[in-house]
């Protein structure tokens, strides 16, 4: 069996909350390439709340966020044990179909990749590939998601130039609306905000902030100070392992394992 | 430091001096050919030269037409067959088949670059045109040789595979994997990606590798030469035979001097040619520039 470098701890990390579990993570071993990334993870986020994966680079926390979208699936030999259930469901089951999965689930990347298309194509590109074909009800899917990341007003006039030629931040936020428009019940956020500056940086995340009545999410992310602002729930992630996982406050101020006191002051990175 | 110094302005004054001969020797060639075709310039019409389709040296009728056509149906047909084939193959290599497929499969593409003309057109000879005589045409009630377009569109194919699927692979592999997965993860289905995301991403560079095909297509000679059947007539179909420009250069080199204006004839074939790959290369670099303004 792999040896733990925090305290052992219980076996799956659950907080005392009202709200019921979205995700599940249970028991979750996997390996790229023979490389052992991720150990035995066992996480349970609770619904309607941010979540923000924290740990220095190279831990494993991309690869954890990726797994609960299957987006691993194409790259590279990956060999997993273990399941990870979305509202009771194993996303890992043999029968389980990827892009249903993957549609239940909006991706907002370190970057902001807007699809080479036109604005309004790039949001209506999802419902498009579902089988949505009514030009009425692709407008008012576009018009309601750009609305929601307050992008409307700047872009109405443009919608159908290119989404590359917005700024960044703008970008990241059609990001955004492109997601949520295949209605996901999930988001996850891979760095979101890494190469924003700091007012789109702010604007993503009170967007994030407001999300959350509706959406579960899950952020990986490199600064502390983000997850401060944003999260609910903190997971600390070390070495492919969790450390520690609680309520932001209590990670940030009152760390129980050592590791965490370490990383949150600073004196690891 | 002065002798570093020197170096250095020496380096910057040698590479200018080469840029300047590269492109000296495209004007030299230009003119060339233009001043020894200016003979049957003054002798006759550009338009007749041009439109015209009877060829008859020794009654002093030169009507380029046949070749012409016969350039554009080799070509046309190469690219109908290539361009498919490659795009498809290229995909596969780089969405599909991992890095270990890859390695292997592309230093054996680049080994059908280096194999000499002559050796496709034997093989044209020996495999294809008896394929496109007996099985080919026969399926389409057409009596023929097999020494046709087609048997010059099909070997000219296989001859620019190596240059596009190399280029195309190498274009397909730019295609940001963050990009791909911003696809997936609305939950397209790969083929969805691969078609509306990474085909789009890349259709530039996918056009600039086809270029790339064609201008080698257009001036390929030998292999071509020995599949086409060399008629000079204007092909009507598939299954006739066609007579290439290069071809035409080739075949007639020696015996030109024997008849008047035979040779200014052949020279204004080669300098019809290089102006229909320079006008070629223009407008696809327009178009190209085009399209990566709308990006």
């Amino acid at each position: 069996m792999y040896k733990s470098i925090g305290v052992e701890a219980e076996k799956t990390q659950t907080i005392n909350t009202q709200l019921p579990a979205h995700i599940e993570v249970k028991d979750l071993n996997l390996w790229l390439d023979n490389k052992h990334i991720l150990k035995n993870i066992n996480v349970s986020i609770p619904k309607h709340s941010i979540i923000s994966i924290i740990g220095p680079s190279g831990c494993g926390k991309s690869t954890l966020l990726k797994t609960l979208n299957r987006l691993l699936d194409d790259s590279a030999v990956i060999q997993l044990e273990g399941s990870v259930l979305v509202a009771g469901e194993d996303i890992y089951a043999k029968d389980a179909e990827v892009t249903t999965i993957r549609k239940r689930m909006g991706l907002l990347s370190q970057r902001p990749f807007p699809l080479p298309m036109s604005i309004f194509d790039n949001v209506a590109y999802g419902p498009k590939i579902h089988g949505e074909r009514n030009k009425k009800i692709l407008e008012q899917i576009v018009h309601e998601q750009l609305v929601n990341v307050g992008l409307w007003n700047e872009v109405k006039d443009r919608l159908h130039s290119s989404a590359s030629l917005l700024s960044i931040g703008q970008q990241q936020r059609l990001c955004l609306a492109r997601g949520l428009a295949v209605k996901p019940e999930i988001i996850l956020g891979d760095e979101s905000t890494s190469a924003l500056d700091p007012i789109s940086t702010q604007t993503i995340e009170n967007l994030l902030i407001s999300l959350k009545d509706d959406y579960t999410i899950v952020l990986v992310t490199h600064i502390l100070r983000q997850a401060r602002r944003v999260s609910d729930y903190i997971l600390f992630l070390y070495d492919g392992e969790v450390i520690e996982f609680g309520k932001t406050e209590d990670i940030l101020l009152n760390p129980k394992q050592e590791l965490t006191q370490k990383y949150v002051k600073g004196f690891i990175s | 430091m002065k002798f570093r110094k020197f170096k250095d302005n020496l380096f910057k004054s040698h590479s200018i001096l080469l840029l300047c001969l590269a492109i000296i020797v495209f004007i030299a060639l230009f003119v060339g050919l233009l001043v020894k075709s200016l003979p049957l310039l003054q002798a006759e019409k550009l338009s007749d030269l041009l439109l015209g389709s009877i060829w008859s040296p020794q009654k002093e009728a030169f009507g380029f037409l046949p070749f012409i056509t016969g350039t554009l149906w080799v070509t046309g047909i190469a690219l109908v067959i290539a361009v498919p084939i490659c795009i498809m193959a290229a995909i596969y290599l780089v969405e599909y088949g991992g890095n270990s497929l890859r390695k292997l499969v592309l230093p054996l593409i680049n080994v059908l670059a280096a194999i000499p003309p002559v050796l496709y057109g034997v093989w044209g000879v020996l495999m294809v045109v008896p394929a496109v005589g007996h099985f080919i045409a026969p399926v389409f009630s057409v009596n023929s040789t097999g020494y046709s377009v087609l048997s010059g569109g099909i070997v000219l194919a296989v001859m620019i595979f190596p240059i596009m699927i190399s280029v195309m692979v190498e274009v397909l592999k730019t295609v940001p994997q963050d990009l791909k997965a911003a696809s997936l993860s609305l939950g397209a289905t790969k083929w969805e990606t691969i078609t509306k995301v990474i085909l789009v991403k890349a259709r530039t560079g996918l056009l600039a590798a086809i270029i790339l095909g064609v201008s080698r297509a257009f001036g390929e000679t030998v292999a071509v030469l020995m599949v086409c059947g060399n008629v000079p007539g204007i092909p009507k179909s598939l299954f006739d035979a066609g007579y290439p420009l290069p071809a035409l250069i080739a075949n007639n080199f020696g015996e030109m001097m024997s008849i008047p204006l035979y040779d200014s004839a052949l020279m204004f074939a080669a300098l019809w040619l290089f102006i229909m790959i320079l006008a070629f290369n223009i407008v696809s670099r327009m178009i190209l520039k085009q399209m990566e303004e709308r990006l």
